[in-house]
Order: C-alpha cells, then sequence, then structure tokens
C-alpha cells in the first residue's frame, strides 16, 4: 500500500496536469461546460408547462359563457391567441402549431346551465409533445372542476338549499420541492450526468494518446506499476472534477436556491466513491481500443447519451420498459442519483440509499481493478 | 466505420425510443387509512382502479410515509384522517391530506393533477348522491370536459421522442464524422498531398462531403424502417418529402463539420468542440426534449438561429401531423437558407486554410 504514496504517483500527475493546460480546449470543456449546462437546465429547460396557446370557439356568445372562458386566462398558464369564427379555422391553426388547445364552447351551454341540466364543452388538444399535453389536460380538467362546482353550489342557492359545502377538502402538499420547480429536479442529475461525462472521457483520452503518440513504451521501461499508472493519471481529472461539482452545487444555490439538505460530508463521499468507478469505466474504455476515435465514440455513446437516457436523470425509470429497465441497473449514474436526490434535496442519511451506496463502492473497485490488470498486460 | 454509421443510430434510436418516455402511470403510492370507513374504502378504490395510481403499501402511522418519501419507494402518499366518514355524512367537509415527492417534478405535477380530478370527481358524486337521497328529483347543473387529442390519440411521449431522436441522430452522425474524417487526414498530413494534386477546390470538397450525404440518407431510411417496425410510428406525410427536406438539413450540419475541422488541430479537439460547442447546446436549445415555449424570451430568439430546431419542427410534423409542404414551407426555407449560408461559408474559409 505504501507504494501507492511512492514518489512515482507525482511526476505523473505533473505531466498529466501540464497536458491538460497545454490543450485549452479539454479545460473549457471540464469546467465551462458544466456552468453553461446548469445555467441551461435552470433557466431555459423545465418541464413547467405554462402560456400554453389556446384558441377559443364561443358558440354561444352569452355572458355566461364568457365568463366561463375568461376562467381560463386569469392565471398564467394558458394564453388566448386567437378567436375563432368557425370550426374550419381549426385545423389549420393546429397543422400549424399556431395554438396547443382549441376549446369549443356550444351553443346550447348557457342554456343548459339555466334549466340545471348537464353540459359538457369540447377540448381539442395537440398531443405531439404528450407530457405537455397530459399536463394542459389536467389544468383543464381542474379549471372546468372548479366551474362545475360553482355552478351546482348557485344551483342550490336557486334551489333553496344554502348550507352545501364541498365534502372533500383537499390538502395537496407537495414535499421536498414545494413549488415543483425543474431546476431542484435537475440539478442533481446534472451533477452526476458532468460527472459521468468528463470522468469516462478524460481518462478514455487520457491514455489512448499515449498509446497513440506511442509514449506508451516509455512508460513500459519505467519502473512504474500499473496501479501507480491509474493513479496518477485519474488524480488530475479528479480534482478537475470536483471543482466543477463544487461549482455546480455553489451556482445552484446562488442562482435556483438548490441548497444541500443532508449532509456535505456524505455528499462528498459518495460523490468521491461515484467518481473513482466513473474514472476506472474510462481507464478501462481505453485500455480495450486502439485508436483514439474509437474510444471517445465508445465512452461517449456509453458515458453521455445511456447517462441522459436511462440514469434516471430526465426521464423517469419507473415509467420505462422493463427490459430497458433491466438495463439501467448496470449504470453506476442510476445509484449515485438517488443517493444525491436523497441528500441534496431530501435531506435523507445513509439509511435511506445504503443499498446504492454499496453498490457504487463495489462498481468502484471492480472497474479499478479490472483496468489495473488490463493494464498490466499493456505495460509488460 | 460501417458500424458506427449505421448500427449505431439504430441502437440509439431503440433504446431511446423506448427509454425516453414521460408517460406517467402506475405511479407508487402509499396509504394511510385512519378512517377504515366504507367511504375511505371507496375514495381508495376510486385511484386504484384507474392505471394512474398502483398502491404499494397501507401503513397506519404518519412516521412510515416519511421513510417511504424519503427512499423513493412511493412517490405518492395518502392520507386519511379518522372521522373522514362522520364528517361527509353530516354535509361539513371532510379534510383528505395528499403528499407528492416533489423531486421528480413531472411525476408529481401530473400525478397531483390526476389526484385532483379523482377527488374532485368523488366530491361532485358525494354532493349528487346525497341529493338524491334527500329526494331531489332535478339535479343541479354542472359542466364536463369532453377531449379529443389530436395527432397522438394515446399519448405516447415515444411518438414525440422518436422524430426527435432522428434529428439528434443525423446531425451526430454527420457532423461529427465528416469533421473527423477531414481531420484524421490533417493529422495525417495526407491533406496537403491531395492540395499539391490537379484536382480543384470544390472537387476535393464534393468529394470529401458526398459520402456523408450518403450516410445521411441511409440512416434517415434506416431510422423511419424501425421507427414503423418496432414503434408503429409511420410517416404520415410521406417519406420521398421527408428524405428531400432532410437533404437539405444535411446542408446544415455537413457545412457545419466541415467548419469544425478548420478550427482544430487534432480529432480530439474536433470531437469535444462538436459535441460540446454544438451539439450539445443545439440539442436542447432545439426543443429535443425540453419546449421551446417554456424558455426565456431571448432564449426563444436564440434558438431561431439553430437549424435543428426547424428540422424538428419538420420531422414532428411529417412524423405525427401527415403535414405538407403548404404548412412546412417557412421551416423548410429557413433551413435552405441555413444550409447554403453555413456551407458557403465554410468552405470558403477551408479553401483558405487550404491554399
Amino acid at each position: 500500500m505504501r507504494y501507492i504514496f511512492s514518489l512515482n504517483i507525482l511526476p505523473i500527475v505533473r505531466k498529466e496536469f501540464r497536458q491538460i493546460k497545454r490543450d485549452k480546449r479539454i479545460l473549457s470543456v471540464l469546467l465551462f461546460i458544466p456552468a453553461l449546462m446548469l445555467f441551461m437546465f435552470g433557466y431555459a429547460l423545465n418541464f413547467d408547462v405554462k402560456h400554453t396557446s389556446m384558441a377559443v370557439y364561443d358558440e354561444d356568445r352569452s355572458s355566461v359563457s364568457r365568463d366561463f372562458i375568461e376562467k381560463f386566462f386569469v392565471s398564467e398558464y394558458f394564453t388566448k391567441i386567437q378567436t375563432l369564427e368557425s370550426k374550419s379555422e381549426i385545423n389549420n391553426l393546429l397543422d400549424g402549431e399556431k395554438v396547443r388547445v382549441v376549446l369549443v364552447v356550444p351553443s346550447t351551454f348557457s342554456k343548459e346551465i339555466k334549466r340545471g341540466n348537464a353540459t359538457s364543452v369540447q377540448v381539442i388538444v395537440d398531443g405531439a409533445n404528450s407530457n405537455a399535453a397530459a399536463t394542459v389536460l389536467g389544468y383543464i380538467n381542474t379549471i372546468v372542476q372548479q366551474y362545475s362546482v360553482r355552478v351546482i353550489t348557485e344551483s342550490f342557492v336557486r334551489m333553496g338549499r344554502q348550507n352545501m359545502s364541498m365534502p372533500i377538502d383537499f390538502q395537496p402538499r407537495v414535499w421536498y420541492n414545494p413549488e415543483l420547480e425543474s431546476a431542484k429536479f435537475l440539478v442533481p442529475g446534472l451533477i452526476a450526468f458532468i460527472l459521468m461525462v468528463t470522468a469516462v472521457i478524460s481518462t478514455a483520452l487520457a491514455i489512448v494518446r499515449e498509446r497513440e503518440l506511442g509514449t506508451m513504451e516509455q512508460l513500459m521501461v519505467s519502473p512504474i506499476r500499473p496501479l501507480e499508472l491509474i493513479l496518477g493519471k485519474t488524480i488530475p481529472y479528479t480534482i478537475i472534477s470536483l471543482i466543477a461539482t463544487v461549482t455546480i452545487l455553489f451556482l445552484g444555490y446562488i442562482l435556483f436556491d438548490v441548497s444541500i439538505k443532508g449532509s456535505v460530508v456524505l455528499l462528498a463521499l459518495v460523490t468521491f466513491v461515484f467518481l473513482i468507478g466513473s474514472l476506472g469505466m474510462g481507464i478501462l474504455i481505453s485500455t480495450l481500443v486502439e485508436t483514439q476515435q474509437l474510444a471517445f465514440m465508445i465512452a461517449v455513446f456509453v458515458s453521455m447519451l445511456l447517462t441522459f437516457i436511462l440514469s434516471g436523470f430526465v426521464f423517469p425509470i419507473r415509467n420505462m420498459p422493463v427490459i430497458i429497465q433491466a438495463i439501467t441497473y448496470a449504470l453506476p449514474a442510476r445509484y449515485f442519483l438517488v443517493a444525491l436526490r436523497a441528500v441534496i434535496l431530501k435531506g435523507a442519511g445513509l439509511s435511506a440509499f445504503w443499498d446504492q451506496a454499496l453498490i457504487l463502492v463495489l462498481y468502484a473497485f471492480i472497474m479499478i481493478g479490472v483496468s489495473s490488470l488490463r493494464m498490466r498486460k499493456i505495460l509488460t | 466505420m460501417f458500424g458506427i454509421s449505421f448500427i449505431a443510430p439504430v441502437l440509439q434510436l431503440i433504446i431511446l425510443g423506448y427509454a425516453a418516455t414521460f408517460d406517467v402511470s402506475h405511479i407508487p403510492t402509499v396509504v394511510c387509512d385512519f378512517d377504515n370507513s366504507p367511504s375511505s374504502r371507496q375514495l381508495i378504490r376510486s385511484f386504484t382502479c384507474t392505471e394512474y395510481f398502483r398502491v404499494v403499501g397501507y401503513f397506519d402511522k404518519t412516521s412510515a410515509i416519511d421513510n417511504q418519501l424519503d427512499d423513493g419507494h412511493a412517490s405518492i402518499a395518502i392520507v386519511i384522517p379518522r372521522g373522514f366518514e362522520k364528517k361527509i355524512g353530516a354535509g361539513a367537509s371532510a379534510p383528505l391530506q395528499i403528499i407528492a415527492d416533489g423531486t421528480e417534478t413531472s411525476t408529481a405535477g401530473i400525478g397531483l393533477s390526476y389526484a385532483t380530478i379523482i377527488v374532485s370527481q368523488f366530491s361532485q358524486n358525494i354532493l349528487l348522491e346525497s341529493l338524491v337521497k334527500q329526494g331531489v328529483v332535478t339535479l343541479p347543473a354542472r359542466v364536463s370536459a369532453e377531449f379529443r387529442v389530436w395527432y397522438n390519440p394515446e399519448l405516447k411521449s415515444r411518438n414525440f421522442m422518436v422524430p426527435g431522436v432522428l434529428g439528434l441522430l443525423l446531425m451526430v452522425m454527420t457532423m461529427l464524422l465528416t469533421s473527423l474524417a477531414i481531420v484524421k487526414e490533417k493529422e495525417l498530413g495526407t491533406l496537403e498531398q491531395l492540395v499539391v494534386t490537379p484536382i480543384k477546390p470544390y472537387q476535393l470538397i464534393i468529394g470529401k462531403l458526398a459520402p456523408f450525404f450518403m450516410i445521411g440518407v441511409v440512416d434517415v431510411l434506416l431510422v423511419v424502417f424501425f421507427a414503423s417496425l418496432v414503434f408503429n410510428l409511420p410517416v404520415k406525410g410521406g417519406v420521398p418529402l421527408l428524405v428531400a427536406l432532410s437533404l437539405i438539413f444535411l446542408m446544415t450540419t455537413l457545412g457545419l463539420g466541415l467548419f469544425i475541422s478548420t478550427i482544430s488541430r487534432t480529432q480530439q479537439q474536433a470531437m469535444m468542440t462538436a459535441i460540446f460547442f454544438f451539439m450539445l447546446p443545439m440539442m436542447f436549445f432545439a426543443g429535443f426534449v425540453f419546449p421551446i415555449e417554456n424558455m426565456p424570451t431571448i432564449i426563444q430568439y436564440v434558438s431561431y438561429l439553430i437549424p435543428l430546431r426547424y428540422y424538428f419542427i419538420i420531422v414532428r410534423g411529417l412524423f405525427l401531423k401527415g403535414v405538407g409542404i403548404q404548412i412546412l414551407w417557412p421551416h423548410a426555407l429557413a433551413l435552405l437558407l441555413f444550409g447554403s449560408t453555413i456551407l458557403s461559408m465554410s468552405v470558403m474559409r477551408f479553401q483558405k486554410k487550404l491554399g
């Protein structure tokens, strides 16, 4: 174990830092891109559905129908784009994406309400973006229901029954993220994503670069051990990735109020374990392929696309087909994300995610172990 | 080369198509029923009989709910306090608590809105039932909404994602591969050798870019084939139109690939630049996953400068809505403008760098 702290590592670390400094592009990628992504995800990219464009076709044109229609535009959820004169305009509006929703109030609307009958309005929704569409349907349903309740109560008053209150006093409560801000959901995922990407890509490149430049032979004749080489190469990127993480957390706190509700020490520990595993994976990739191009393609494919899609960063894993869910079990980012959300957003302790933490530790050992073995084969 | 150009896109398409889903159903729910009455059980049933909620546990302590939500075992908790049925019977308001785990915002948002609908429907039914019981013959007026969902009646998010994936794949494949291929020659020094041959610059460029045009077209056809086969998602607007408009889009991606090759010295630089400085921002700001309408106005203006934005609209329109060129022509025109500008500027820069 004393070998790990031997002087063989320091020259490697220094050389790697020098090479990073020489290629400014890698440095900017590793530091600037996380900040950019945080900015993007915090401000621009979210699932909140507001200002949905709506067109209205009011066949009734009574004060009652106008009152009903106004209910939709009181809040910022819908924006009235157009009042239609005829039904034929609907097709063009939806096809051309000028509006996403069309509300049609039938001509008998106010008449039926006055008579005390049930009546319904027609809503046509552009279902292309199904997530937004489902949310919009929910909003519309809520608004219509609220209006219906008012109509019922007014009917009661007219019938002479005054004291009818709504049977259920519905108290919804949202934990951990009361305003349902997408940023709070996305920031932990962003950390995992950035860490994974930078860790895998940078180490994959670092090793393969040596092989292509031919400096691998020089390393082979030096007294360095495989484990020392791996540690020496990964330490600079570990440091940079940790700086990136801290930057993201800091910016997340300042810009989006994402504070770490749980223990910072726990967060640091879990992050460290995850980093080791990801760096190990990067090295493993680089020991398996010959050319830089292939190494990069695989690293990018594995880390970026798969992590983005399958780790639960953006798309909830629970809703995926079972086969795909099985694949996600092989991704370390999946477990890391559970731990991140638990510590940062829920303030939970290790008990909430001990099984994920265990898997991450196992993963780190396996990755470092296997890549050391591969490295030994290459060096000898 | 073959594997990367053709197998990777198809694989990515299939994985993405299956995994990229926002469809929310079977939300794991825990229940704390302190009332244990027919009414409370009926309320719970009104949740479970839909496919939106799946009860994974019944508990008799609210502290248990804390753990379930902390662990992530459940995303929604329903708490029915004691006296629920009694209060309803007396015509008073009975409180009902529903707690949502807000860390998964789309699940929580949609889950709560389903819950609201279920609860208000339940509430309304109670009102009407009690009226009938009291012998009221004429029921009060009430309003409901009839929904019709166009283009994607089952609200499958896959139908929204798959066309987007096509745009993404096309951009990745052609832009990345083009820039890599050219920079590789630069690295190896064979580019200079080509320059001293009697070949004219424009012939060199056409020769370099043509294969990637073809790869792009084949990728489009592959995606269309697998989309209709695996995901039951045919191109309502017609494949020829899709290919034609894709060719215009390819002008922009190949132009960008060419440009990247002129600003990179090594393949590694080219890859980093292409992926992090072009693809990543383009992917997000062009409306791949996150709708452009939700972005701040300034960023929405910026998105008009991204060719991928127009291609997404075109591809989604062709796959889902079956619209024709009459509707899509503004976007096609924008692509054409961008394509020719980017391509010509990159070609000029490339020629300058060579000569």
